[in-house]
């Protein structure tokens, strides 16, 4: 048999027929619901009288709309409370397991999956949301779907999906002190650019990919929907084994010992062709930072916003000006002259544990700069503040003036209380940057968690490779 | 769903890359349960100057008179042009719902995201992709004095600026099958229930650990 990339594999074991065109339908093993995307699709479903195929292949949690603070009180939002209580009456309707909001389990869906090892290497996972592309880090084919897709693997337990083309993104060498996993995939955007990967699944490979931890390989994976690719995968080793194993819904016994001999083949192949292939060098990599509305908009930490005038693209120079005035910066400003009102450390991109970490190592026996209005730490799920409290991370954190959340999106798409106002700038370990993301003419800058974290110390951006005598 | 087979409408010229769908339905909005109204919040912080909500009275907010949707050549546009990789970002069909419901039939770009081109063939929308020299042309005919018709026939894959000759585009069978036809995906996808199930049957067997839940 010819060699195969890892997507070929993955692709190959879920095809449950093919036609002449290529139009595959293919099955998917997981299905992971929230309550903004799903609640047309379960509608569509009782108006056609049909069931789920497979209610155990789906799991529930609310997350965009919850509230992150005073949540004994339930949701004041008449709107929002009204959309999280559809998810819960449509899981009960449907026979379908949620973590509802007040469940330690509850968090971003993003985070809960994975945490929960209801995400393991070899599925297929969907999820009505872009950021389904996390679950690739764990060697799955996962991605975002939109609503009527969501109703249409409810009722099938498939897609009708044509093959994509494939990508290998392949990270030499090591990152330097400071660098992480956020600034591995800012870079990656920077270079292909937001449709860079328009068409393609991407397998991230190389030593400083194998070198992450699976937190890492998870914010990695998932803004590869930022680079505008389907999915995003990493290959199974030894840390994808040790992370799943023991997990809640990981198998166990010799169940295990089978599906660990299966999971191990979940690489490319040597040989295998790929139909793109981009190489970078960690240790050129410098801590990232985003200066404009669409993530390609990003530079490192040491440099300045662009010049429009230097872009030859007249569409791109254009976008760069409404960029720029937008987000209210001059070109030729240094990236460490920027201040700051906001920090936000959180979302599915960096809610997890390890974020946290990192971010509380920069911030222990310090305290956050007087011209920030507010500093947020919103941990990825119940189970991930919970570790964090035992770590006493809470404390660190609020000492410091920090606020300390509950689990949800919170200021990353800011669907509840927590958003920008008009003008606010806000250093943030989400996601998205573009215009309005955070809050109507709310300026976002996407930042790892540690730069997150020394932004809010500093009042302003600062190079944390610098930071280390400080320590 | 409704059969898309011959549409001609007027175009409106949204000169920007990048067109996310936070721009195109911004999330307040999508804390509505259902799927449809959410046409007078279509591109809601481009067209008008003060904070959107959910189920207000759009009719007399301060509209933005800079957006193109406010220029009374394009209001009644039906067909949305645009610049490279529309409607990246998030997965959100609203998206696509608010510019069906504001009267969008057909979207032409030079590229689109993903998923976004994905939703928009589950709700009667055409995206039809074209060359960049092709899009810089409509660009300038769309922008004159006298709003531009276009009329677009699925059938024969084309699509006529009025007083210019045919455009040709591409697109995939199956999805042009389906928009011809108006056809539901789901009951497509259950004629095949038997191979579905025999197909999970295996799946059973090799991976039962998929299975647990």
């Amino acid at each position: 048999m010819n060699a195969r990339t890892l997507y070929d594999k993955l692709w190959d074991d879920h095809v449950v027929r093919t036609e002449q065109d290529g139009t595959t339908l293919l099955y998917i093993d997981r299905h992971l619901v929230h309550e903004v995307t799903s609640p047309q699709a379960f509608e569509g479903l009782r108006l056609a009288g049909r069931k789920p195929w497979r209610s155990g292949a789906v799991i529930a949690t609310p997350d965009h709309n919850v509230p992150t603070k005073n949540r004994s009180g339930g949701i004041s939002d008449p709107v929002a409370r009204i959309q999280v209580e559809t998810l819960d009456s449509n899981c009960r309707e449907f026979g379908i397991t949620e973590f509802g909001m007040n469940d330690v389990r509850q968090g971003v869906v993003h985070v809960v999956g994975p945490e929960q090892g209801l995400i393991l290497p070899g599925m297929t996972v969907v999820c009505g949301d872009s950021h389904t592309s996390t679950h690739g880090a764990m060697g799955t084919l996962a991605f975002g779907i939109g609503t009527s897709e969501v109703e249409h693997v409810l009722a099938t337990q498939c897609l009708i999906q044509k093959k994509s083309k494939s990508m290998r993104v392949r990270i030499d060498g090591t990152l330097a002190h400071g660098v992480t996993a956020k600034d591995i995939v800012l870079a990656i955007i920077g270079e292909i650019g937001t449709a860079g990967g328009t068409g393609y699944v991407i397998e991230f490979a190389g030593e400083a990919i194998q070198s992450l931890s699976m937190e890492g390989r998870m914010t990695v994976c998932n803004m590869t929907i930022e680079a505008g690719a389907r999915a995003g995968i990493v290959a199974v080793d030894d840390k994808t084994i040790d992370y799943i194993k023991g997990r809640s819904h990981a198998p166990a016994g010799e169940q295990w010992d089978a599906a660990e001999a299966i999971w191990r083949n979940l690489h490319s192949d040597e040989g295998a062709v790929f139909d793109r292939e981009v190489v970078l060098d960690a240790s050129r990599i410098a801590p990232q930072v985003t200066w404009g509305t669409s993530p390609e908009m990003v530079v490192p930490v040491s440099g300045r916003v662009p010049d429009p005038g230097r872009e030859q693209d007249a569409t791109k120079a254009e976008g760069m000006r409404r960029a720029l005035d937008y987000m209210g910066l001059e070109a030729g400003t240094p990236i460490t002259d920027i201040p700051l009102d906001l920090v936000f450390i959180g979302s599915c991109t960096n809610g997890r544990i390890e974020d946290l970490r990192a971010a509380a190592e920069i911030v222990r026996g310090r305290k956050v700069a007087a011209t920030i209005s507010q500093a947020l730490v919103v941990p990825g799920s119940g189970l991930v503040k919970a570790q964090a409290e035992v770590e006493g991370l809470d404390k660190i954190f609020t000492t410091a003036g920090f606020e300390w959340r509950e689990p949800g999106c919170s200021m990353c798409l800011a669907m509840n209380a927590d958003q920008l106002k008009p003008g606010e700038r806000c250093a943030s370990t989400s996601n998205r940057n573009f215009e309005g993301r955070q809050g109507k003419d709310g300026r976002t800058h996407l930042v790892s968690p540690p730069m997150a974290a020394a932004a809010a110390i500093a009042g302003h951006f600062v190079d944390i490779r610098e930071m280390r005598g400080i320590e | 769903m409704e059969k898309f087979v011959k549409f001609t409408g007027t175009v409106a010229p949204l000169d920007r890359s990048n067109v996310d769908t936070d721009a195109i339905i911004p999330k307040q909005f999508l804390k509505s349960i259902r799927r449809s109204g959410f046409g007078p919040n279509l591109f809601d912080e481009w067209r008008y100057l003060d904070q959107g909500e959910p189920d207000q009275d759009c009719s007399n907010r301060p509209i933005n008179p800079d957006f193109v949707l406010n220029d009374p050549r394009y209001r009644h546009a039906g067909i949305l042009l645009a610049r490279d990789n529309f409607g990246c970002g998030s997965s959100r069909e609203h998206a696509p719902w608010a510019l069906a419901d504001y009267g969008f039939k057909v979207i032409i770009a030079p590229s689109f995201a993903d998923i976004f081109f994905n939703n928009c063939f589950k709700n009667g929308i055409l995206p039809i992709v074209l060359k960049a020299n092709i899009i810089d042309e409509l660009f300038s005919l769309a922008s004159a004095d006298e709003p531009l018709e276009i009329l677009v026939d699925l059938q024969n894959q084309r699509l006529t600026p009025a007083g210019s000759g045919a455009i040709e585009f591409e697109i995939e069978e199956f999805r042009k099958h389906c928009l011809l036809e108006g056809l539901d995906d789901i009951g497509l996808t259950l004629q095949h229930s038997e191979q579905i199930r025999q197909f999970e049957t295996k799946r059973r067997t090799k991976a039962p650990w998929v299975f647990l839940t």
